[in-house]
């Protein structure tokens, strides 16, 4: 499929989404709905790196809370000089983006030219920086956190909630565009062959560091612009919550469990993850459901490498195998076959 | 601010101290990230569950913290060997150590994190020993016991793991491991035996770093995200593998985390360590004292 009419589709169904949170008629819907989109496009984001590249970043935190600081940056900067209107969200998105992008940028290409592990640790590190900074920054509120006024209402769609989740619908969408551009362009090639082996991929003329930069850029600016909104979500916005590592294993665990080598990977992990924490969060307690992340991360990176979307693949070409497998051993290779076929799980 | 030269030597002193016991948590990264490469980021986890370890049996029966922590030792041994046999098979067998192998040890973090939270809740801890509460005054330098006496002991076990690396025949297998499986396995000796073993004693020395952290301040079991970071820029800084760059590396990021905190304010402190880890990875990736 091309890209335009995948995003006709996408755009179709995310209207269809949002008309359908509409009929329920429930406010609630939309504070949930928001966060599992929000987890969406954080895990697509990701995977842009961590699953095309391969390089993990645990800085999903920082670059969400550099998004939702630059918010608050804004809206301070506002109230102090008193100017009368309202930034519109799309905006503050986009500065939000720019902030992360530039800070992805320069946090990868100071530790993006040595080993994988390098730059892993140092995104860690980047988030205790990026917090220092910010609780020491008394104009977002320091330590003291900050509060945002949201706005009542908003014309045409009435609560604000609904235009947070409209905004936040439509940055899914882009992401998961962008992402699966990427995927079967050039660039997405050259971040699979990183992936699987670097040295060939630099020997093949594939211009690493170029790819491994533009992919942290990226991956970085649509986690600055999930953060963006985020401030006007909460209403009260603290560094230790925003910084948290939550994000970061969310972020890591939605991919892997989804599966890390296409799109549709992030979306199903971070729709099933994030579904199930809301209802683990509301039966039992944030503690239990953290567990459960960490638990599910760990098995499927244990027993199901390629996630959800490896196991469909493994099943359908099981199937496909034992259809046409006949013909097959018969023909050429026999016993090659049922080995792939009769893989053991 | 008002600089004056007690200030400075007291921040230096305290500054050596807290270093000492920085050391002890790092030398277990140290071993399993700089001479094994297995990017064990859930190690500061293990090192709470070694306070938590100390701290429950100092509870009930007043034992000395650091006592049950050397008691604890072959649990903790054992732990890590169970975790690296999971790992090897699941991981390394398979090459895929790089992503979902870091993925693995960050789920262990956080199941291990979020285990102690749900048994002992978020309070809290602190154990009691007879060095916890005085101070020795030499001069105007104070040294308060509470930080000497774990850095005195971490010193000793690093000193012993030197001993172990450098003269032992399993040390000498562990060192050489790092550089060429296939000698070693021609040497008739089965290079994951060896990695196994050394991981198993990098999450043994978190036993007794756990106790040092729980002796230093009260702890709670998110606490050890703080020190993810610290413990990784003193291995890299120091240079990958090498104990005594590991030694040198984290007295030199206490003393300027000291300094910072005193002349500055504690909350720029921990930007000290990332401050040090980037300029390290620009730098001189290979570390201060690196092969």
């Amino acid at each position: 499929m091309r890209t335009l009419p995948f995003l006709v589709i996408s755009l179709v169904i995310a209207g269809l989404v949002f008309a359908a949170a509409l009929a329920i008629g429930n406010e609630y819907i939309f504070f949930a709905g928001y966060v599992v989109l929000q987890y969406i496009v954080l895990s697509t984001a990701w995977n842009i790196l961590g699953g095309y590249c391969g390089y993990v970043n645990f800085g999903t935190g920082a670059f969400f809370a550099l998004g939702a600081y630059s918010t608050v940056a804004i809206y301070n900067f506002i109230g102090k000089n008193e100017l009368p209107h309202v930034i519109p969200m799309p905006v503050l998105m986009l500065v939000g983006g720019v902030v992360s992008g530039i800070v992805g940028f320069g946090m990868g290409y100071l530790t993006l030219r040595l080993r994988g592990a390098f730059f892993s640790i140092a995104t860690l590190a980047l988030a205790v920086v990026l917090q220092t900074l910010v609780i020491n920054w008394d104009f977002v509120g320091g330590s003291r956190g900050a509060y945002i006024l949201r706005p009542e209402s908003v014309p045409l769609l009435g609560s604000y909630i609904r235009y947070l989740f409209l905004a936040m619908l439509l940055l899914a969408v882009g992401s998961l565009v962008i992402a699966r551009l990427i995927e079967r362009s050039r660039l997405g090639y050259g971040m699979t062959t990183i992936r699987d082996d670097e040295l060939a991929a630099e020997a093949s003329g594939v211009p690493t560091l170029r790819v491994k930069l533009i992919a942290t850029t990226i991956s970085g600016a649509l986690m600055g612009m999930a953060g963006a909104p985020f401030p006007y979500y909460i209403g009260y916005l603290q560094p230790d919550s925003t910084f948290a590592l939550d994000y970061a294993i969310n972020a890591i665990a939605m991919p892997l469990i989804g599966g890390t080598s296409t799109w549709v990977g992030p979306l199903i992990g971070a729709v099933l993850l994030d579904s199930l924490q809301q209802l683990i969060t509301v039966t039992i307690s944030s503690a239990v459901n953290l567990l459960i992340v960490g638990c599910l991360l760990v098995a499927f990176v244990i027993l199901a490498p390629n996630g959800i979307v490896g196991l469909f693949r493994k099943y359908f070409r099981h199937k496909h195998d034992d259809f046409v497998g006949r013909h097959r051993t018969a023909l050429d290779e026999p016993g090659s076959v049922p080995a792939a076929g009769a893989a053991p799980e | 601010m008002i600089f004056s030269f007690d200030l400075l030597i007291n921040a230096v002193v305290s500054g050596i101290l807290i270093g000492g016991f920085y050391a002890a948590m790092a030398s277990g990264v140290s071993l399993s990230f700089g001479i094994l490469d297995i990017v064990n980021i859930a190690h500061p986890a293990f090192i709470i569950l070694g306070s938590y370890a100390a701290y429950t049996f100092n509870h009930a029966f007043g034992f000395d913290p650091i006592l049950v922590s050397i008691v604890m030792l072959p649990a903790f041994y054992i732990l890590g060997a169970g975790i690296y046999q999971i790992y090897y098979v699941a991981f390394e067998k398979r090459g895929q150590e790089s992503l979902r192998g870091l993925a693995f040890f960050f789920g262990l973090l956080f199941i291990t994190e979020v285990a102690l939270v749900l048994y002992f809740g978020v309070d809290y801890r602190d154990v009691e020993a007879w060095y916890i509460g005085p101070t020795w005054h030499l001069g105007d330098v104070d040294v308060p016991l509470r930080i000497a006496v774990p850095c005195m002991v971490s010193l000793l076990l690093i000193a012993a793991l030197q001993l172990l690396l450098g003269r032992t025949f399993i040390g000498r297998a562990i060192m050489a491991v790092a550089q060429d499986q296939l000698a070693l396995r021609l040497m008739a000796v089965n290079p994951i035996r060896i990695k196994r073993i050394a991981f198993a004693i990098s999450i043994a020395t978190a036993s007794l770093a756990g106790a040092f952290l729980i002796i230093i301040q009260p702890v709670e079991p998110s606490v050890g995200r703080d020190y993810i970071g610290r413990i990784f820029a003193i291995c890299v800084l120091g240079g990958m593998g090498s104990l005594p760059g590991t030694v040198i590396a984290s007295m030199l990021i206490g003393v300027v985390e000291s300094l910072t905190s005193t002349f500055y304010g504690p909350s720029w402190a921990p930007a000290v360590s990332f401050g040090f880890l980037l300029l390290t990875l620009a730098v001189r990736p290979a570390g201060l004292l690196g092969r």
